[in-house]
């Protein structure tokens, strides 16, 4: 039998949550209000929160000085392409993990995992070298495959999760109906875990989008993403705080929109096996 | 009929020549400030005058020096020019890294170069980087508390002088504050305050066989008065405040004085950002009596790695963005208060900026500053607000933190020097010193 909630009790659930919800927001509120303040006003002390002469100078500014659409078109270029192409890789890989498990499979999970554990910092030189020697310096090329590289730990593991919540009697089914192994994996396997490859695809996503390491390490003027045009905005001799906040506004609308839209389906995925 | 085939194919070499086929694209690495953007508003003239168009890589000041060390230390070839400042050039110069600039034409005037900007750029008397804009530190101070104080500021105080003023501006109910300086920790922040600061006391960083100094007497002199001199007249939390921080409190009227980079100068006299633009005086950075200021000396210089597929075009740029035309370009478009400062001596001749209220202080400070003999005792490096060896960076990083956890209570002056003294001797050591 469920357990009964108070009215009181839900207000309460629901006043911590938004509390908890904005707390967390706040500092991308407090980007967002300041892109639209005056250099002035933005270093106001005390800080002035709404009441202020709101301004679209520094919008203005940032998109003469910059070629925006240059920027996000790699960033969407170079977190698509790394989304795809690791998902390619990972749901085989995770499939085989799942339904073919091997004695080594744990500890090849365990391995994957371990190399999160390298700080990025380490492997730098090495990377910057072999980039130099394969001609993927600056190119979204060499950003999409060091992208898929550092995430795709996470995309198997997340989609190996998935997967060992179907019951493999299904896809045992299917192949006794016939399915060859491509089948089952496309038109099995996968329209079953749609929840769960969406919101994988989705981290993803997000995790590329928002990389800084990689993107402004390996990168010039080509392939530079929105990270790099962030970074163009950090000034430490002179405030530049508005312009700052109103590069970061412009680099982080797309994907909170992509978020704010997707939402459901993130959740549903994140939370997917979560409840039994 | 051969003729008149090889007629043709030189009419047409001309015409691709003059059309501008043969133009190159160079990549700049910057950084952000208001001189480096307004170069980038005006690379049009460039591009029109030589076909050479122009790629900017703009990054904040740490990525960008990791990031151009990176790429030359292993020939990456990302970047045709690169902003570097007076720390790298020597080093990377000695390294061969670096294209040396003696190519320049004589119409460039390379001899107009200050010479503390020349020789801070310099190795073994070979310029590999051109200053775009110099800077040296000196005081910004409210006129009208100076007044209010009952004092008037020297041309070239003391550091006594500066503490007197300080204690007597300070108001600490209405949040003013006699004086605010760096104390957030870094080798570009706190660092290059006290090590500039230290000369005047007549300290050093190592003596002539590379000993390190910091438990000496003369250190502990600077730190101490630097500490007490903060908690008496300093703002809350100093010890989290950097240039933009003290910029940011100065702008507001929460400062009395400000000892920093002589730039800072055209923002707090700018009436758009700052609510005291119009009562701010300059001085000489403060001297303890013994023949040096507490002044450093620093440029953003344009320089071209070894190796680069677009050599002259780079030259092309550096001799245009260095150059005395590129100075009036700007006052043309900008204005003479935003003509990049402390580079060459015919601007500081030049009647128009003679009237930019700060030109004089500027030049008296960039002048005072000399890289090749920065303290009272003589030392073996170059740099006077830090030391151009490679191991600088490293251990004054360390080593600020420790001054900046003595300014924030943490540890006391003498707790601070003695752990600045093993990390600096370790370091070296290590280095072999």
């Amino acid at each position: 039998m469920a357990r009964a909630v108070t009215q009181q009790r839900k207000i309460i659930n629901t006043t911590a949550a938004w509390a908890v919800g904005l707390l967390i927001f706040f500092p991308i509120l407090w980007t967002i209000l300041t892109s639209f303040k005056t250099e002035a006003t933005a270093i106001a002390d005390p800080p002035v929160f709404l009441a202020f002469d709101w301004t679209l100078e520094n919008y203005g500014v940032v998109l003469e000085r910059s070629n925006y659409a240059r920027f996000l078109w790699n960033s969407i270029i170079i977190a698509g392409g790394s989304t795809i192409l690791g998902l390619i890789i990972a749901v085989p890989a995770a499939w085989s993990m799942a339904f073919v498990p091997s004695r080594k499979t744990k500890d090849i999970l365990l391995w994957m995992l371990s190399t999160k554990m390298l700080p990025a910092v380490g492997v730098l030189y090495p990377i910057y070298l072999i980039f130099i020697k394969m001609g993927l310096l600056d190119t979204r090329a060499g950003l999409i495959i060091v992208l898929m590289l550092m995430n795709l730990p996470i995309i198997v593991w997340m989609l190996y999760t998935y997967f060992k919540e179907i019951p493999g009697e299904i896809l045992e089914a299917g192949r006794m109906d016939g399915a060859g192994l491509k089948d089952e994996i496309l038109f099995i396997l996968t329209p079953m875990a749609i929840p769960g490859i969406a919101s994988t695809m989705l981290l993803n996503f997000i995790l590329a989008w928002n990389e800084a390491f990689w993107t402004l390490n390996l990168t010039a003027a080509k392939a530079a993403p929105l990270t790099a045009f962030i970074a163009s905005y950090s000034s430490p001799e002179g405030l530049f705080f508005a312009k700052l906040s109103a590069a970061s506004t412009m680099a982080i609308a797309p994907i909170l929109i992509l978020g704010w839209f997707s939402q459901k389906q993130l959740v549903s995925g994140l939370t997917f096996g979560a409840v039994k | 009929m051969y003729s008149k085939a090889k007629l043709g194919t030189a009419t047409a070499v001309a015409a691709i020549m003059a059309s501008g086929a043969f133009a190159d694209t160079i990549t700049i690495a910057t950084v952000n400030n208001g001189d480096m953007i307004r170069m980038q508003g005006l690379t049009d003239d460039f591009t029109a005058k030589t076909g050479h168009d122009v790629e900017w890589v703009t990054l904040d000041e740490n990525t960008l020096r990791t990031r151009v060390t990176q790429d030359i230390a292993t020939k990456g070839g990302q970047f045709d020019i690169m902003t570097i400042g007076m720390y790298e050039t020597p080093i990377w110069a000695a390294n061969g890294w670096l294209v040396s600039l003696d190519g320049l034409p004589p119409e460039y005037d390379a001899d107009d170069i200050l010479p503390a900007m020349a020789n801070g750029l310099s190795h073994d008397g070979t310029l590999y980087a051109a200053p775009f804009y110099g800077e040296s530190s000196m005081i910004m101070y409210r006129t009208d508390l100076m007044e209010k104080a009952g004092l008037e500021m020297p041309d070239a105080p003391s550091w006594d002088f500066i503490r007197e003023a300080a204690l007597a501006m300070t108001d600490k109910e209405n949040e003013i504050y006699g004086i605010c300086l760096r104390g957030k920790a870094g080798w570009g922040e706190n660092m290059a305050f006290l090590t500039a600061m230290s000369n005047a006391f007549g300290a050093r960083f190592v003596d002539e066989d590379w000993r390190p100094q910091y438990d000496s007497e003369a250190w502990s002199n600077t730190l101490n008065f630097y500490i007490d001199l903060m908690t008496e007249a300093g703002p809350p939390g100093a010890s989290s405040n950097g240039f933009n921080e003290n910029l940011s409190l100065f702008q507001q009227g929460k400062c009395g004085m400000w000892i920093d980079a002589t730039v800072a100068a055209s923002f707090v006299t700018n009436p758009n950002d700052s609510s005291v633009a119009d009562k701010v005086g300059f001085a000489l950075a403060p001297n303890a009596g013994m023949g040096k200021n507490s002044n450093w000396l620093w440029a953003w210089a344009l320089a071209i790695p070894a190796g680069t597929q677009n050599e002259d075009a780079a030259m092309a740029f550096i001799e245009w963005s260095t150059s005395k035309d590129y100075l009036a370009l700007v006052a043309e478009n900008e204005g003479w208060a935003n003509v990049p400062p402390g580079t060459r001596a015919s601007l500081y001749e030049t009647p128009e900026y003679q009237e930019v209220p700060f030109a004089k202080m500027t030049l008296e400070s960039i002048l005072t500053a000399d890289p090749n003999n920065p303290t009272v005792d003589p030392v073996p490096y170059v740099g006077v607000q830090f030391a151009a060896i490679p191991e600088w960076a490293g251990l004054a990083g360390q080593i600020g933190q420790e001054f900046s956890a003595a300014l924030a209570g943490q540890q006391t002056a003498e707790e601070a020097l003695e752990k600045a003294q093993a990390i600096a001797s370790e370091e070296l050591e290590a280095a072999g010193y």
